[in-house]
């Protein structure tokens, strides 16, 4: 039987998410701060892995990994092949798509703004001083 | 999946327990869904191993309908955290195989400056607004404004016939193009005390849009 799938951010959100607090520049990618995290299988799609491998920074994504103590397991670079290197497409699905952050936070890098991650969902709302 | 049975999946999904009126959180009713997913996917192609953002996600059934068609990724976001609670539990009593979730943010903030969602990151948005005639006159066009920094391809939404000029004029302004796809009533039963009658059918316009500027 299948365990039924949670909604919880994974990193492929993380690494879309950026710190819109006022005055602040360079708010990308938000520093995870992970109190419990959790590895879930899905299903493996390499098309669709490989097109978003286009979109995703991946230089935050690596980071991501080290933050949430995940090291060893991602090349620093996307390799040249990667559409057709599968290895390499599920290691990146597994970065993007498996790990479920269910309480923690996200800081702003520059502010040190905190939007904290509760029962898997960001709080990405900002106070009305901060807009 | 054919409409029929997708409209049927949908209406497993719970809505709103108390709806709020000053965020105009109308149910978006499994037909409209079905009607909106069934078309995006089958006459676009929009939906099927895609990633999908859901905007004013509500209690999901936007996001539930996508993942049924083979979306293999979703982001559902709404402003009210009593909503994703119903937004999470309903998604995973559907047991869906691809991944969905959802975070809490404000869709009226979306700048092209400074966004909270790096931009272009998703292939296709979908949202039924809410139509801003209360006390939140232009959060239709935030969302507009919003869906055309998120997606890269299409946009597909739910805006009131009598405001189709005015759509079509700011999409323009967006960088998008609209193609109204089709002409629907949207029942809004009575939701809300302030409805007098028992139900209150409303002339929306399903429309298209597909980004024209990078």
């Amino acid at each position: 039987m299948r365990l039924s799938a949670f909604v919880r951010m994974r990193l492929i959100t993380h690494n879309m998410l950026t710190s819109h607090v006022k005055g602040v520049k360079n708010g990308y990618p938000l520093v995870i701060k992970a109190e419990d995290i959790k590895e879930q299988e899905t299903d493996f799609n390499p098309d669709f892995i490989s097109r978003m491998i286009t979109r995703i920074e991946w230089p935050a994504l690596t980071k991501a990994m080290e933050m949430i103590g995940h090291t060893d397991q991602l090349p620093e670079e996307v390799p040249k092949d990667y559409e057709t290197n599968n290895d390499f497409l599920k290691q990146a699905h597994h970065a993007l798509m498996e790990i479920e952050v269910i309480t923690g936070s996200l800081t702003c890098p520059e502010s040190g703004r905190e939007f904290p991650i509760a029962n898997g969902i960001p709080n990405m709302l900002l106070n009305e001083d901060e807009v | 999946m054919k409409l029929r049975q997708l409209e049927i999946a949908l209406e497993d999904a719970k809505p709103f327990q108390e709806p709020k009126i000053q965020l105009e959180q109308y149910v978006t009713t499994p037909h409209l869904a079905a009607c909106l997913l069934h078309t995006a996917e089958t006459q676009f192609g929009d939906i099927c191993g895609k990633n999908v953002c859901d905007l004013g996600c509500g209690c999901g059934i936007l996001s539930i309908g996508s993942s049924l068609l083979g979306a293999n990724h979703c982001l559902g976001i709404d402003i009210d955290e009593d909503a994703l609670e119903i937004f999470q539990s309903n998604c995973e009593a559907y047991e869906l195989n691809n991944v969905v979730e959802c975070i809490q943010a404000d869709i009226a903030r979306f700048s092209p400056s400074r966004n909270m969602i790096l931009a272009k990151r998703f292939d296709t948005v979908l949202m039924n607004p809410p139509f801003g005639t209360k006390s939140n006159k232009g959060i239709d066009m935030e969302f507009l404004h919003a869906a055309s920094i998120l997606a890269s391809h299409a946009v597909y939404s739910l805006h009131k016939s009598s405001t189709r000029a005015h759509i079509v004029k700011k999409a323009n302004d967006f960088g998008m193009q609209a193609q109204v796809v089709a002409e629907m009533r949207y029942n809004l039963e009575s939701s809300y005390k302030f409805h007098k009658k028992k139900s209150k059918d409303i002339e929306v316009d399903f429309i298209r849009f597909t980004i024209t500027t990078g």
